[in-house]
């Protein structure tokens, strides 16, 4: 579990996150839903430490990481997996050698041990036989894919999504999604997805935090976010005609 | 004097949260192929024609029947040493090598790949800068060593198919009066110029913000600075150590 608390964070004179509070569970999907520039990637930085906050903690498991010392903070990291919006594939490896990577910096395992568990973790993400292919040969699906596998194939406790579906197809975005979810609840780790895609809204948003110009306005799940009642997540989620014809179903 | 400061820090988070040897070790070797040995080639093909024409310019300007024919080598022998090998090509290290060390970090921190690793808990900087550094500091000098021999060979291809100077001569030339300093002075101009060089073409990668036209302009930034700041150093070590 992490626990947010007053999280703020300003660039020079802009306020980017204001007093952001929130719990992400365990064994779900956590989704930080949001338009374009409110604060959602920077929010998600703030979690994993990529960006310090100004105010607030951040809490692993009761473990109070923003204000952790260094080995503290390289332990949890290392139970961390990220997917980022681009893949962010190491270009010169390939495929097999960017999702052998952290069991090479980070474990004593036999190179017997790290192909198994590489194979094991590409089968799972469905690119069994891609070891060699190098980053620019493999579709952007494919490349978030890979990332997945990158990111669970340590073992990590917390995975962390930022916009998973961002340019990708309907059908490969559903099945990225459904594959966060499977992992997610298959090791029971704590996920946390940032995304503005309302298919991955409705398909795995058990529980959803709304971000407004840098402030949680909204917290709930994907069965309640119909009846909100608040004006700027209605503005959001209604935003496509799909939504605005089921609503009106 | 605020970059100079993040240039010093940077510097120090080489030192801190380290990995394994083996893991250095690895990755300092597959550095000193990128930065050495793909050098020779470039490095070779300049240093054997600045021997060439500094043999032949020299031997032009020097008319005088009073002034022997060896010190056209004796020339070319010095400057080669106390200055064309190590500063010269440290120029053109700081082409080759510091704009790719610069770009290949920017293109990584562009596509968050400094971020992946930092979110591993490495430290990113001391896992892809120091190996670049020490490999840089591995071969920097024997780059030197090999400019300065193949210098001294085209100046004697250059000098003896010209008729300019007999062999003999360039020889005695090359062995006349030699001090030994000269060499040390270009070893040390060498690990100076290959530190410089490596490790602000690195700061410059590694800090860069945007997208590609930001990793160019780091890339133009990293060769100019080093270039100035091996100048510099090329002067303040001639007026200490000389």
């Amino acid at each position: 579990m992490i626990e947010i608390e007053n999280i703020s964070k300003s660039f020079g004179d802009k306020n980017v996150l204001e007093g952001i509070s929130a719990t992400f569970k365990k064994g779900m999907p956590n989704l930080i839903i949001g338009s374009s520039g409110t604060g959602k990637s920077v929010l998600l930085k703030c979690i994993v430490g990529l960006i310090p906050p100004d105010t607030g903690t951040v809490k692993y498991d009761g473990l109070d990481f923003t204000h952790a010392n260094r080995d503290q903070k390289t332990e949890v990291r290392r139970q961390i997996g990220m997917l980022f919006q681009g893949g962010a594939l190491f270009d010169s490896k390939t495929v097999e050698e960017n999702v052998m990577f952290p069991l090479n910096v980070l474990t004593k395992m036999s190179s017997s041990e790290k192909i198994d568990r590489v194979n094991f973790c590409l089968e799972r993400v469905g690119l069994e036989g891609q070891n060699k292919k190098m980053p620019s040969e493999i579709s952007g699906g494919m490349k978030k894919r890979v990332g997945i596998a990158r990111a669970i194939v340590n073992n990590s406790n917390y995975l962390f999504c930022d916009e998973p579906n961002s340019g990708l197809d309907p059908q490969t975005s559903i099945l990225i999604d459904d594959l966060i979810m499977e992992i997610t609840e298959e090791y029971d780790i704590t996920t946390i997805v940032v995304t503005h895609d309302m298919n991955s809204v409705l398909g795995i948003g058990e529980n959803i935090i709304f971000l407004y110009q840098g402030h949680k306005v909204w917290e709930g799940n994907k069965n309640e976010i119909m009846h909100s009642g608040i004006k700027e997540f209605d503005d959001f989620v209604f935003a496509n005609k799909v939504m605005q014809k089921l609503k009106n179903r | 004097m605020e970059t100079l400061g993040k240039y010093f820090i940077f510097l120090g988070t080489l030192l801190v949260n380290r990995e394994s040897f083996k893991t250095y070790f690895n990755l300092t070797m597959e550095e000193c192929v990128k930065i050495g040995i793909n050098s020779i080639f470039l490095v070779s093909l300049v240093s054997f024609f600045i021997g060439a024409v500094t043999t032949i310019q020299t031997a032009y300007n020097l008319v005088s029947p009073l002034i022997p024919d060896y010190v056209i080598s004796l020339v070319v022998r010095d400057m080669t040493l106390l200055e064309l090998s190590p500063t010269i090509i440290a120029v053109i290290f700081a082409g080759k090598v510091g704009s790719s060390l610069s770009s290949g970090l920017g293109t990584m921190r562009i596509s968050e790949q400094i971020d992946a690793l930092e979110v591993m808990g490495i430290n990113s900087a001391s896992y892809l800068v120091l190996p670049k550094i020490l490999a840089s500091l591995m071969m920097y000098p024997l780059l030197v060593i090999l400019s300065a021999l193949l210098s001294l060979f085209g100046g004697y291809l250059a000098g003896t198919l010209t008729g300019v100077i007999t062999p003999y001569e360039y020889i005695y030339g090359i062995r006349f009066e030699f001090n030994e300093f000269t060499v040390t002075f270009a070893l040390i101009k060498s690990f100076a110029f290959a530190f410089l060089v490596a490790s602000i073409s690195c700061f410059k990668g590694f800090y860069t913000r945007g997208g590609a036209l930001e990793v160019g302009q780091a890339s133009t930034a990293a060769v100019t600075q080093s270039v100035i700041a091996v100048l510099t150093a090329d002067y303040l070590l001639a007026q200490l150590l000389l």
